[in-house]
């Protein structure tokens, strides 16, 4: 672990590298990357033994611009390249950061299987509820009746409640909050880094370029404080009635299981079955710092 | 010396795969390679690997890579539908240099097909299967002991040209039990990937090197890089300079085609003075041999090249093999895959193909025909 | 190395579940393992883990085997009426037929040796799925493929726990029935594979 310290652009971007970065002026993934980092910060992780690994689109480009391990892959794969490299290194805090369409439509599938192995990887997903990166398409989080490119009529295809999908497919831990909360958002990442198993962390966010424009809802500052105006906690929304909640974004902690055991853990109680637990962990402790 | 054994091809594979360091195995079960991953479920834990059955093929191949990049010698084993699944993540292997192995116990396609029956249909996809143009190696074993060295090669050629490796058993050589003795753990090379020995700071996972295979650090070694599908520069960042682009395309083709000679390798039985010359490759090789233990029987002049690895194509030893040969015979359980190989090299007038696509072997006597110009 | 003409192909017919390819394997390691020849074994089976059409192939040879599938075989043991119809076209003129004479009403040949090989695992060992072990029993006692010693070894490392003296009693009642016919066939007409001899 090394010495904590005041978190520093300096320290985390590769800002010699990698800027200016390719994201529209005023999105909300840079907030999601700064939560990412000071929450990384604050626990002291050591950058060497932190993976930021992501898919296709605007989310995940993220990585390239963060100094840790980092993996772009392919479109929805993302979790399932994390799950190769999470088994061989458990030792390591590896992050997934995936859009809407990116880990819910051609991911869902190794979405919800990480959920179901309760694999200890913190599954980052931005919900900007669009195809950002190729024009502003529906994604399986896109509202009914929002105007997309694909959709110019607007969506008829219900929405996939994140949260309540995580906790169905046996997610860990399981929170959302919005850009716009960003040390709300912090904090739970924090905590997801921190529970063993399967975590995820629903940051809603807003693409002003596509859904803004195809729906005229303004620009980044109208949806940022769309965001502010339209959430509630989960507490206040308790007290309200289904139809009061229509379009509002709750957000806390929707599930917190502190108790189930962690994939990589289970595996090794297999190696120890069989005979080989000491060899893994040799093999891991001799991947370490060179 | 290690006792005799009789061993199917699929567990011999998945010997070779332990003897070669492998240390994990991320697959779906499919007719017929699924020996394979029931074997290494069995074995991989008790060598402190991991084994995983993934939701699909396609989550198999990224765990794979995955895997590796953690450090992990790692595999696959499918058949054709899920090869094709893995088509995409093998094209990322190929991009970001990953080493890897991906068996391929080929059933008859396309689609479905016949799940456990025999055909070398995937031999073309197993070289142009991923979109865009990039290398691949690719190992056709004909025998349960070839499954087992081939196996502990494809590891070896993987990590020493940072590349996916691809071994294409078909289902009569995966499943047939042969008597074997399997080699003495000392006697087997196992090559490892080369390690950056240069400070982090000044590491470049795809930097220009004299062998063009730079060294791989695996993540979580000290060694902070960025890895990526899209086009890249020496550091590993997205570039769309062409001057950046178009360097990484040449290194990456010049690595094996300036080792083709190291790496294609092929086995011949008389063919010195061989009037009529036979070219095959996995259990077909085996039907060709006792085709031409008939025909020389009958003082008929009868070669026969054993190809052991398909890609890269052995060009120069087919042709020179094929140069003073009148006929050339290509049997394969597909319609003529490798025989556009050889016709690219000898001329389709010299080439007579036998082919099958029935789900059943090519037999002796359909081979002998072609022999005796029947 | 000898050529391919001590070339010696057997093929075991069925049905899926009749356990033809464990004896396929079985056979196939008698002969390689415990009697030092040399030997290939083949399957091909549907979908079914149970019923439809199964067949194991075992080729037997001094030297080396190329191609690895039956060409014309030397024995084909039929546990069906469809199996028997099927490759009794691939059994050479002069090779042994054996048929479960309960389960194969119509043999295609009055060479074929009719044994109620189900009916004969039962009585031995009380379990037909020992069927399987009594064909291999009467395959070896009626050629000499491969030793008794060498298939009682196979037997025993093969069979699963428990159940490797049950299988040997399967195996002692082919061989002696196998040992029982050539006998017979000595005594009263030349037997299947001796008539042209």
């Amino acid at each position: 672990m090394s010495v904590k310290h005041p978190p520093s652009a300096y320290t985390y971007l590769r800002h010699k590298k990698k800027f200016p970065h390719v994201w529209c002026p005023g999105c909300g993934i840079g907030i999601v990357m700064g939560a990412i980092i000071r929450a990384v910060d604050g626990l002291g992780l050591d950058q060497n033994h932190v993976a930021i690994i992501s898919g296709i689109g605007c989310t995940s480009r993220m990585p390239v611009y963060m100094d840790f391990n980092t993996m772009h892959t392919t479109h929805g794969r993302a979790l399932a390249f994390a799950t190769g490299l999470k088994l061989v290194r458990p030792d390591m805090h590896i992050i997934v950061v995936m859009g809407d369409g990116d880990a819910l439509a051609i991911g869902g599938n190794h979405f919800i299987h990480a959920a179901r192995r309760n694999i200890g990887l913190t599954a980052v997903i931005l919900n900007n509820h669009i195809y950002g990166m190729t024009g502003g398409q529906v994604s399986p989080s896109t509202p009914v009746g929002m105007v997309a490119t694909t959709a110019p009529y607007g969506n008829t295809d219900p929405p996939f409640p994140i949260t309540d999908l995580s906790i169905a497919a046996g997610a860990a831990y399981v929170a959302r909050s919005t850009v716009y909360h960003s040390h709300e958002l912090e904090k739970y990442i924090r905590t997801g880094l921190e529970v063993p198993g399967f975590a995820v962390i629903e940051a809603v966010s807003y693409c002003h370029t596509t859904v803004g424009r195809l729906n005229k809802l303004g620009g980044a500052v109208e949806m940022m404080r769309n965001l502010k105006e339209t959430s509630l906690t989960r507490r206040m929304a308790e007290k309200r009635s289904p139809e009061e909640l229509e379009g509002k974004i709750v957000r806390g902690v929707f599930y917190h299981d502190a108790c189930r055991k962690e994939y990589c853990a289970l595996y090794q109680e297999i190696q120890e079955k069989a005979g080989g637990a000491k060899l893994a962990a040799r093999r891991i402790s001799s991947m370490e710092m060179v | 010396m290690t006792m005799p054994r009789m061993m199917q091809g699929n567990e011999a594979c998945a010997a070779g795969a332990i003897a070669a360091g492998c240390l994990f195995f991320g697959g779906y079960p499919i007719t017929p390679s699924t020996d394979i991953a029931e074997h290494l479920a069995r074995e991989l834990p008790r060598v402190g690997g991991v084994f995983i059955q993934m939701e699909d093929e396609i989550a198999s191949m990224a765990a794979v890579i995955g895997a590796s990049i953690g450090g992990a010698k790692a595999m696959t084993a499918t058949s054709g539908p899920g090869f094709s699944l893995m088509q995409e993540n093998i094209g990322y292997a190929a991009m970001t240099e990953v080493p890897c192995v991906v068996v391929n116990v080929m059933r008859l396609g396309p689609s479905t097909g016949r799940p456990t029956s025999p055909s070398q249909g995937d031999v073309m996809q197993a070289r142009w299967g991923s979109h865009g143009d990039h290398p691949i190696i690719a190992l056709a074993p004909a025998s349960v002991l070839e499954c087992f060295e081939m196996t502990v090669r494809a590891f070896n050629l993987s990590e020493r040209y940072r590349i996916p490796v691809i071994v294409l058993i078909d289902e009569v050589v995966g499943h047939m039990r042969e008597k074997v003795i399997l080699p003495p753990r000392e006697d087997i090379k196992v090559l490892e990937r080369l390690r950056p020995s240069e400070p982090p700071e000044w590491y470049k996972p795809y930097g220009s090197s004299p062998s063009d295979v730079p060294p791989l650090a695996p993540f979580g070694s000290g060694y902070r890089y960025h890895i990526t599908g899209l086009h890249h520069d020496e550091a590993g960042f997205p570039t769309n300079r062409v001057n950046e682009v178009r360097p990484w395309t040449r290194r990456i083709f010049r690595k094996i085609k300036a080792n083709v000679h190291r790496i294609a390798r092929c086995e011949t039985d008389g063919v010195e003075d061989a009037r009529t010359v036979i070219v095959a490759y996995g259990s077909v090789a085996r039907a060709a041999s006792e085709a031409i233990k008939t025909a020389r029987a009958k003082r008929r002049k009868v070669g026969l090249l054993r190809l052991q690895t398909l890609w890269p194509f052995p060009t120069r030893t087919v042709d020179a093999v094929c140069r003073e040969a009148r006929r050339v015979i290509v049997p394969e359980m597909n319609l003529g895959q490798m025989a556009i190989e050889v016709e690219r090299i000898v001329g389709d007038r010299k080439v007579r193909r036998v082919n099958r696509i029935d789900g059943e072997m090519i037999t002796p006597r359909e081979i002998l025909d072609a022999i005796e110009g029947k | 190395m000898k050529d391919a003409s001590d070339r010696f192909e057997v093929r075991l017919a069925g049905s899926g579940g009749q356990g033809l390819i464990l004896a396929g394997v079985i056979l196939a390691e008698a002969v390689a393992i415990y009697d030092g020849r040399n030997a290939i074994q083949t399957q091909s089976y549907g979908p079914e883990a149970r019923g439809g059409a199964s067949k194991s192939e075992v080729i037997v040879s001094d030297g080396r085997i190329d191609f690895p599938k039956v060409m014309l075989a030397d024995v084909l043991l039929a546990l069906s009426q469809e199996a028997c119809d099927t490759y009794f076209h691939g059994l050479k003129p002069k090779g042994l037929l054996v048929v479960d004479s309960d389960l194969v009403e119509r043999a295609p040949t009055s060479k074929a040796v009719g044994v109620p090989v189900t009916k004969m695992a039962i009585e031995a060992t009380g379990k037909a799925i020992t069927a399987n072990i009594v064909g291999l029993g009467l395959i070896g006692g009626l050629t000499s493929v491969v030793s008794r010693q060498a298939l009682e070894k196979a037997v025993t490392e093969r069979a699963p726990k428990g159940t490797a003296e049950m299988n040997l009693k399967a195996l002692a009642a082919g061989w002696e029935k196998a040992l029982e016919i050539k006998e017979a066939s000595r005594s009263v007409r030349p037997g299947p594979r001796r008539r042209e001899s």
